[in-house]
């Protein structure tokens, strides 16, 4: 290869603000315009792939682009971590964008090109996010995320679109001012540094409650994590178009959050200075009570994909955990998590996004008998509930199981109960979903219709979603099943997260 | 090269009147944007030599310093003269297209005449070593101030203008109180002399009520809460064109008056020990940033609204002095310059929508993402630079004002005045929606985006926006090392 490593670093954040002037050019023609968005996200898959070798093969990427205070700069680096979030958002932004196609010409969404455009940024700025070699580079990314997402939050224009928009910004832009940004500068004050460096960058002898406040203020700070009572964004952003809310809030923006808190807590505390925080078991606790209430109030959620939300900010909990319980196998675990979880999400929402496009249904309970009409949807939708449940055979199994072991190994028995009680309200609030749609009676059919035996008879023409999406949808629910079958070299990566770059 | 110092408040000065002759207003506004180039170009120089060779000193007539008058430049000085002159330049791009529908024709050559002594005035004010001289320039940018509000297109500009007229007056007349008692007590007018001699006399109750005055009437001059009651009146009806100046200079000024007499005159201890002006300036300050982002959220008029949000970032400005560091010094130097850039900019781009719709109320935004959309970019680009979003300058401002109350262990405050950011969240969010959410007015349906002019000085400052967010090199260094050399430090 000529182009050298640091060069492919930069062009992960580059290609799709590169892509950007593509898509605006080719406004007018809708296939040169979603043509440009598939081949830079393949090429960016390559790239991102070719900078995973690199670190295989134990190399270090450095860039460093400019100083933009005195010792304040933004530095890129690849570390095993990045890699992770980097490679699921490039896979699945190509994803993404097939389904994008089928879904958006098909509901007939007015502005796609500006759809795809703040797309292809708010890629560039998880590129961004992923590969920071220091807080200050991540905050910028961070912030940018937030901004360049809002326009497709409020892609509809429509009076709900705006008031989502504005919790979904007010949220994040609050927490990340007031929070995030003073645990910045706190953090800067004391330790003088940004850097990311393996062990944390307190000195040891640094006052225990300072860095207490500091760890409080990052993990509520990093809004985008959504621990309760900063989750309410969440829910409020899935008046987006589907796509959106499948790429962004199942993967892009949900796990800058909890990307950003792991490395926070990893990079920047350090799992030995977490453990002697006083504030740690109180976060631990607060973490854990979003996980169990989001998933409480999951279940009572009739829409889908405001059920799938709380599902989300319920998951991301199981991640901090992870981070906070600064053990060896949590974070292992936490990081798995992030891969595990995006894929089952992402094909979570996809399944939502065709049902709603093929059937025009978004309310669960208007769902039943609906596997009927598409199979392939619903069993995508099966085995994606069995990922976020954490059963064989799907990849959560292997991430749930870290997890779990972490709150044995730091003895956190509370925790433990809860991930445990938490994986049976994820059976209880996904599986009737599937169970209904194949075995249950269509209740609103006039009773006339239901033709004897289920009544499947009538329903049974099958109008799957546009071919795109279903393509779409089988290659993340593959995803679910390869990451369980073959979690090794994800396995891998993770457990180099605490070796890697001392 | 020797006579630049005079130079600079000179060229304008005589231009105003030449503008007299020239008469057609096609002609008048090349040679006041010619003649404020000049005074860019002359600021820049200045910087280099200060940055060069140091201070510079210049004796008015070659009379020699305590007696004659004295110009003084150094960085502080070199770095107002530079935003004067380039947001006056910026500015003035786009007068002409502007003044043609909010100002009477006849009144052009007037406008120019006004502009240029009003920018003759500032440049002086910040140009002198002499206190008694501040006081002269001060009046001369003053009045023409009053004029140039005055020629708004509403009666409320009347009004608005007197107002001002009433509280300027009182401000001006304590500052000449204040320096009558400092030469009183001194024998002299210099401000390098009079902070030789004054520490012999600080004890006095002259001296104290001396101070006093002048701290009373620049605050009044800068709008900090309470003394603001004249601005956002001042703003909102004066020509858009005197908005966008005025928002991004003459607070300024009256700020760099405070920094001078406070840490040069009188001095740091007798300012900020003897004296409780740091409690003081930090608690109007944090109820500045409060009210005054709390006012501009109910705005009807976006004039007004940014009026407000103009007293409230005084509020941050004057944070940074409370610090009483270096770090917090150097925060409200730069928000000097990075406010100056935001609000020119916002200020322009509300002069635009005016040219086009004819004002500046909020249902009148309705739709105009669609219909101005370079213009209305800007007024977002402007606001989040506001925020304080990274990459834009106000992010750097407020990242240093951040270290700095950090650094004295203010947390608290710092959690206001982050606050404080997210109230402005508020009001600029609220044009956005109305900016891009809502639908046209039926009157508006026709309008197009903003003429070329207009475009090129909105975004010749929202670029700046972004380039002082990125590289803050020229920024930083300027104003950390006059912070430095303020605090008797050598850079």
């Amino acid at each position: 290869m000529s182009i050298s490593l640091e060069t492919m670093l930069q062009l992960t954040i580059i290609l799709p603000l590169i892509s950007i002037l593509g898509i605006i050019l080719a406004k007018k023609s809708p296939n040169i315009r979603e043509g440009v968005s598939v081949i830079t996200s393949l090429i960016l898959i390559y790239v991102v792939i070719n900078l995973y070798q690199a670190l295989l093969a134990g190399n270090n990427i450095d860039v460093f682009w400019w100083e933009i205070m005195p010792n304040l700069s933004v530095n890129f680096s690849i570390e095993p971590l990045g890699v992770i979030f980097a490679l699921i958002a490039s896979c699945l932004w190509l994803i993404t964008t097939l389904y994008a196609i089928g879904y958006m010409r098909e509901h007939k969404e007015k502005n796609q090109t500006r759809f795809y455009a703040c797309f292809a940024l708010a890629i560039s700025t998880v590129m961004g996010i992923a590969f920071a070699d220091n807080l200050f580079t991540l905050f910028i990314f961070y912030e940018v995320l937030t901004l360049s997402t809002y326009p497709l939050v409020t892609h509809s224009g429509t009076k709900e679109a705006k008031q989502g928009g504005r919790v979904y910004l007010g949220i994040l832009l609050s927490t990340s001012i007031v929070f995030f940004l003073l645990a910045i500068a706190g953090t800067w004050f004391i330790t003088g540094t940004l850097d990311f460096k393996q062990g944390g960058i307190f000195s040891a002898d640094v006052d225990k409650s300072v860095v207490g406040m500091l760890l409080v203020l990052f993990v509520f700070g990093i809004g985008k994590a959504g621990i309760m009572p900063f989750h309410r964004w969440l829910p409020a952003a899935m008046v987006a178009p589907t796509p959106v809310s499948a790429l962004l809030h199942a993967v892009a923006v949900v796990k800058a959050g909890v990307f950003t808190v792991l490395k926070v807590c990893v990079l920047i505390f350090g799992l030995d200075l977490l453990n002697v925080i006083p504030t740690t078991q109180f976060l631990l606790y607060v973490a854990g009570a979003s996980v169990l209430l989001a998933s409480i109030v999951a279940m009572r959620q009739d829409n889908l994909k405001a059920r799938l939300a709380y599902s989300t900010i319920s998951q991301l909990g199981y991640i901090t955990i992870g981070a906070l319980l600064a053990t060896s196998s949590g974070v292992i675990g936490s990081s798995m998590h992030i891969a595990t979880h995006a894929f089952g999400k992402i094909t979570l929402f996809f399944c939502a996004g065709a049902i709603l496009v093929a059937a025009h249904k978004s309310k669960i309970s208007e769902m039943r008998g609906i596997g009927h009409q598409m199979p392939l949807t619903m069993m995508a939708f099966f085995i994606a509930s069995l990922s976020i449940i954490g059963v064989p055979p799907a990849g959560g199994t292997w991430s749930k199981w870290f997890l779990l072991m972490g709150t044995i190994d730091s003895e956190q028995w509370i925790l433990m109960v809860i991930l445990m009680l938490s994986s049976l309200l994820n059976i209880a609030y996904l599986l009737p979903i599937p169970f209904h749609a194949f075995f249950s009676k269509d209740n609103s059919l006039p009773a006339e219709k239901v033709v004897e035996n289920e009544g499947y008879l009538v329903n049974s023409q099958i109008k799957e979603a546009p071919l795109p999406a279903l393509i779409a949808i089988s290659l993340t629910t593959l995803g679910c099943l390869l990451l369980f079958i073959y979690p090794q070299p994800l396995f891998d990566l993770a457990t180099s997260v605490l070796t890697n770059r001392n | 090269m020797l006579h630049l110092p005079i130079l600079q408040v000179v060229i304008p000065l005589m231009a105003a009147p030449l503008c007299l002759l020239l008469k057609r207003p096609q002609l008048v506004w090349l040679f006041a944007l010619f003649v404020s180039t000049v005074a860019f170009i002359i600021s820049l120089l200045l910087l280099q030599q200060v940055s060069t060779t140091g201070v510079i000193s210049y004796e008015l007539g070659g009379w020699q310093a305590p007696w004659g008058i004295e110009y003084r430049i150094d960085q502080l000085n070199a770095l107002l003269l530079i935003i004067i002159s380039a947001t006056s330049t910026v500015v003035l791009i786009a007068a002409q297209t502007s003044i043609e529908k909010e100002i009477p024709k006849n009144k052009h050559t007037l406008f120019y005449i006004l502009y240029l002594l009003s920018l003759t005035g500032m440049l002086g004010i910040v140009s002198t070593g002499d206190a008694f001289n501040v006081f002269v320039f001060l009046e001369i940018s003053s009045l023409s101030a009053y004029s140039l509000i005055a020629l708004g297109k509403k009666r409320q500009a009347l009004w608005a203008s007197f107002q001002y007229l009433i509280m300027g007056t009182i401000g001006a007349t304590f500052i000449l109180i204040g320096i009558g008692l400092m030469y009183q007590m001194t024998g002299t007018l210099n401000m390098e002399d009079l902070s030789q001699r004054l520490p012999q006399v600080a004890q006095t109750k002259t001296v104290f009520t001396a101070f006093t005055f002048i701290i009373v009437g620049i605050c009044l001059k800068l709008a900090l809460f309470p003394l603001h009651l004249w601005l956002p009146n001042a703003y909102a009806y004066a020509p858009s064109i005197v908005t966008a100046f005025f928002a991004a200079t003459a607070t300024k000024v009256a700020i760099y008056l405070l920094i001078r007499f406070t840490f040069t005159v009188f001095g740091l201890s007798f300012s900020f020990t003897t004296l409780p002006l740091q409690g003081l300036f930090l608690v109007l300050g944090l109820m500045g940033i409060i009210v005054a982002s709390s006012a501009a959220i109910y705005q009807k008029n976006i004039k007004h609204l940014f009026a407000y949000s103009s007293i409230a970032q005084v509020g941050f400005i004057i944070i940074g002095l409370s610090t009483n560091s270096v770090m917090g010094l150097t925060a409200t130097l730069l928000h000097l310059f990075n406010h100056a850039i935001m609000k020119g900019a916002i200020f322009l781009a509300l002069g635009a929508v005016v040219y086009q719709i004819g004002n500046s109320q909020l249902v009148n935004f309705s739709g105009l993402g669609r219909k101005m959309p370079l213009t209305m970019a800007a007024i977002v680009i402007g606001g989040l630079s506001l925020i304080g979003v990274p990459l834009t300058a106000g992010f750097i401002s407020k990242w240093y004002l951040l270290t700095a109350l950090i650094e004295n262990n203010w947390w608290p405050v710092a959690i206001l005045i982050l606050l404080g950011s997210l109230l402005t969240v508020i009001y600029v969010w609220r044009i956005v929606e109305v900016i891009y959410f809502k639908e046209p007015l039926a009157e508006n349906t026709s309008v197009t985006e903003a003429p070329i002019l207009f475009l090129i000085s909105i975004w010749t400052l929202i670029i700046a926006n972004f380039y002082f967010g990125i590289d803050t090199r020229f920024s930083v260094q300027l104003t950390q090392s006059a912070a430095q050399s303020l605090f008797g430090l050598s850079p």
